[in-house]
């Protein structure tokens, strides 16, 4: 009996004395920006460079916040590339009210969804790597992208194909997901218009065995094979591809860059092409900094989006200082601000269109020299466009 | 519909058929012992099978490091990590056995269930967590052996690698020596004494425990042996490739009759063929409208269809309720 009334007064006590101290140590608050990405599972290369980028912009920009008395932090939560888990962690980050800002996502498919929990509570959300036109053609104030889209990539892979590698006809894979099938199907759409002969349109899910895809492709024997998905499974089936004799050139979106696809599937891919909306680091004059400073801070080079996170980062602490001249900002004036915002960082300089895209976007065509992995980031630029996001549709 | 084409390509699709079904019948041999020995489904096989398979990359980078890969000829060290992957895959099923299935032996038959289910993801996250630690990679490459690799034209549309006909005559091998083991020696007869009755078998003098041991190392060997031969056929894994592939064998050996070692081996073939035809032919049949994503779904309505009409499977025995 006494024992437990001594118990009860005993902690009200203690949280008596603590509640001040906390609200003394924190002066004007905590920022706080979260990063979605997958950080295990089969992506987590390009989804860790994705983080890694994060942290080491708000290292070098978090000066001017924390002048104003701000600490800011970095928050990482690990999507795994699913849907589900993606939007869980969502409803766990609008409900920290620190978090002002999420990087994210690496998925499309994982995006969409997601965005739509952010959307509630106007929580900007500015991705590195999403290119799924969906991602923003939804209109919403608070998504942004600093890349390009999918709907501008596949025909510029489609017209690279027709033009430099003079293909007559391709075999198209995909892999079911938001990204994957989307891209292949921008492709398709171009090539039919142009000329270029479709001889196979695949979806598949399939990560070990491509055989029984592999036997009609090679009886068809196409010129070119685009693979509309990532490089976990392009891998496998270029590898298993050139194994059975299949003559054809490889050519890829984005998904297929990450050193881990010369990892799998080492000399299968070299001489294979890849579009993409985020250039080497080799590419960007300022980023040699940057990837100097990474591989000092991390041991490791930088992942293709990793100078992409970099940059949305500094986009958003530069809005979110903007933001702040009266005390912590809300997550509305946030996204307002990152509308506003003119960023020249290490991928160019960046403004945003009504809809959130960067209105000028660049788009690499990439040849892989090499099957080595740690020779991913020396992969040659053979072509490089500059072009405005499509307007909103009719 | 270009008849011609799918003509063309009709051979190499059953080789394909053939390959896969094998793979699966490997597989499934490690369901079916257990289930004609104990009457119980374990689960857990997939992981047992998928373990065998990252014994095998380890011992394969273990050697390459060391420059063995190149030095030793190539049926060596197939030989070397086929060893590897069966005893360590044969004692971890003997151990699972032990801590998980053991205890539960007088539960009602759904509990036990249960726990193959729970071993089965643990098994998953556990390789995972200790891949994460001495690798720190998710997927596994296996390294190339030229030999096997190698690629044989048997027409000009029908081409087949070293490495598959391995696997063919693995499977075979292995039936074989399991046919010998179940019907010739006094091991097997005792493992067949206990699969039809337990407590007659241990009144005889079989010492259950023991014989139950056995066919649990038997089924996980053979796991561990199908799981190398998969990461060798298919060059990369992770820890979750083992949960699909288990799923088919497990269908295959249900397709078969399961408790019923031919049966396995039949089942696979069904299921793998089943599998390849769908998958180069769908699209082109379908117009287009169904494509090769759609596999699955196509072998496992046939199963489906298959067992409504004969629920014991293709060669299983009408299991007479017990007086």
């Amino acid at each position: 009996m006494i024992a437990k009334s001594f118990l009860v007064i005993a902690s009200l006590f203690t949280s008596l004395a603590l509640a001040p101290a906390t609200v003394v140590a924190q002066e004007k608050g905590t920022i706080k920006i979260a990063t979605q990405s997958p950080l295990s599972g089969g992506q987590a290369s390009l989804g860790e460079g994705i983080k890694l980028g994060t942290q080491l912009a708000i290292e070098k920009y978090k000066g001017p916040l924390e002048k104003m008395g701000f600490k800011v932090v970095l928050v990482p939560f690990d999507d795994q590339a699913k849907p589900d888990v993606g939007v869980a962690n969502a409803r766990n980050i609008i409900a920290d009210q620190d978090i002002l800002g999420v990087i994210g996502h690496l998925n499309s498919g994982v995006a969409i969804p997601s965005s739509e929990v952010y959307k509630d509570v106007s929580l900007a959300m500015i991705s590195p790597a999403n290119t799924n036109p969906t991602v923003t053609d939804r209109g919403y104030k608070n998504v942004f992208r600093v890349c390009g889209r999918d709907d501008v990539q596949g025909v510029v892979g489609s017209e690279f194909a027709r033009g430099t590698l003079k293909s007559k006809t391709v075999y198209i894979i995909h892999d079911k997901t938001t990204y994957g099938q989307g891209v292949a199907e921008f492709f398709k759409a171009d090539a039919e218009k142009n000329g270029l002969k479709v001889v196979g349109f695949e979806g598949t899910e399939e990560k070990s065995n491509f055989d029984p895809i592999v036997t009609p492709i090679k009886a068809r024997n196409p010129d070119l094979i685009y693979f509309g998905g990532l490089y976990d499974q392009a891998g496998p089936f270029f590898k298993q591809a050139r194994e059975r004799g299949v003559k054809a050139k490889f050519l890829g979106p984005d998904g297929m860059d990450s050193s881990d696809l010369a990892k799998i599937a080492g000399k299968a891919i070299v001489g294979m092409f890849y579009t993409t909306v985020a250039g080497p680091v080799t590419v960007y004059p300022q980023a040699k900094k940057f990837a100097d400073e990474y591989k000092a801070k991390f041991g490791k080079n930088p992942e293709p989006f990793s100078a992409q996170a970099y940059d949305a980062t500094a986009i958003l602490l530069q809005a979110i200082e903007t933001a702040a001249k009266n005390g912590k900002p809300t997550r509305e004036a946030v996204s307002t601000a990152v509308r506003n915002v003119k960023h020249t960082g290490l991928t160019g300089t960046i403004e945003f269109d009504a809809k959130g895209d960067p209105k000028q976007s660049s788009y690499f065509v990439i040849e892989v020299t090499s099957g080595d992995p740690q020779k991913w980031g020396e992969n040659k630029p053979v072509k490089r466009l500059v072009i405005a996001a499509p307007g909103p549709k009719a | 519909m270009d008849l011609d084409f799918l003509i063309a390509i009709l051979p190499q699709a059953l080789l394909d058929g053939l390959i896969l079904g094998f793979m699966y019948a490997l597989i499934a041999l490690g369901y079916t012992m257990v289930y004609g020995v104990l009457e119980f489904i374990n689960f857990a096989h997939s992981e047992i099978f998928i373990v065998g398979a990252f014994v095998g990359v380890e011992s394969l980078l273990a050697l390459q490091a060391t420059g063995a890969l190149e030095a030793l000829p190539w049926p060596l060290v197939l030989l070397l990590v086929l060893a590897a992957g069966m005893i360590v895959s044969g004692l971890l099923a003997v151990t699972v056995e032990r801590v998980a299935y053991r205890p539960l032996r007088h539960a009602p038959r759904l509990i036990p269930l249960i726990s193959a289910i729970g071993v089965s993801f643990f098994l998953q996250d556990f390789i995972r967590f200790i891949e994460s630690i001495w690798r720190n990679a998710f997927n596994l490459v296996y390294p190339s052996i030229e030999a096997l690799d190698h690629r044989f034209e048997i027409t000009t549309r029908v081409d087949v690698s070293v490495k598959s006909l391995v696997v063919i005559a693995a499977a075979l091998g292995m039936l074989g020596i399991l046919h010998v083991v179940v019907h010739r020696t006094k091991v097997g007869t005792a493992m067949r004494a206990v699969a039809e009755d337990q407590t007659a078998a241990s009144l005889m003098g079989v010492n259950i425990n023991v014989i139950i041991s056995l066919t649990f190392l038997i089924g996980g060997a053979m796991g561990g042996a199908a799981g190398v031969l998969f990461g060798i056929q298919y060059g990369l894994i992770n820890p979750y490739s083992g949960f699909i592939p288990g799923i088919k064998a497990f269908t295959a050996a249900v397709l078969g009759g399961i408790g019923n070692i031919p049966g396995a081996m039949l089942g696979g073939l069904v299921l793998g063929f089943l599998e390849a035809l769908a998958a180069s032919y769908l699209s082109t049949l379908t117009g287009g409208a169904f494509g090769a994503e759609y596999k699955d779904i196509f072998a496992f309505s046939v199963l489906i269809l298959i067992l409504i009409f004969r629920p014991r499977g293709l060669l299983g025995e009408v299991v007479r309720e017990r007086a």
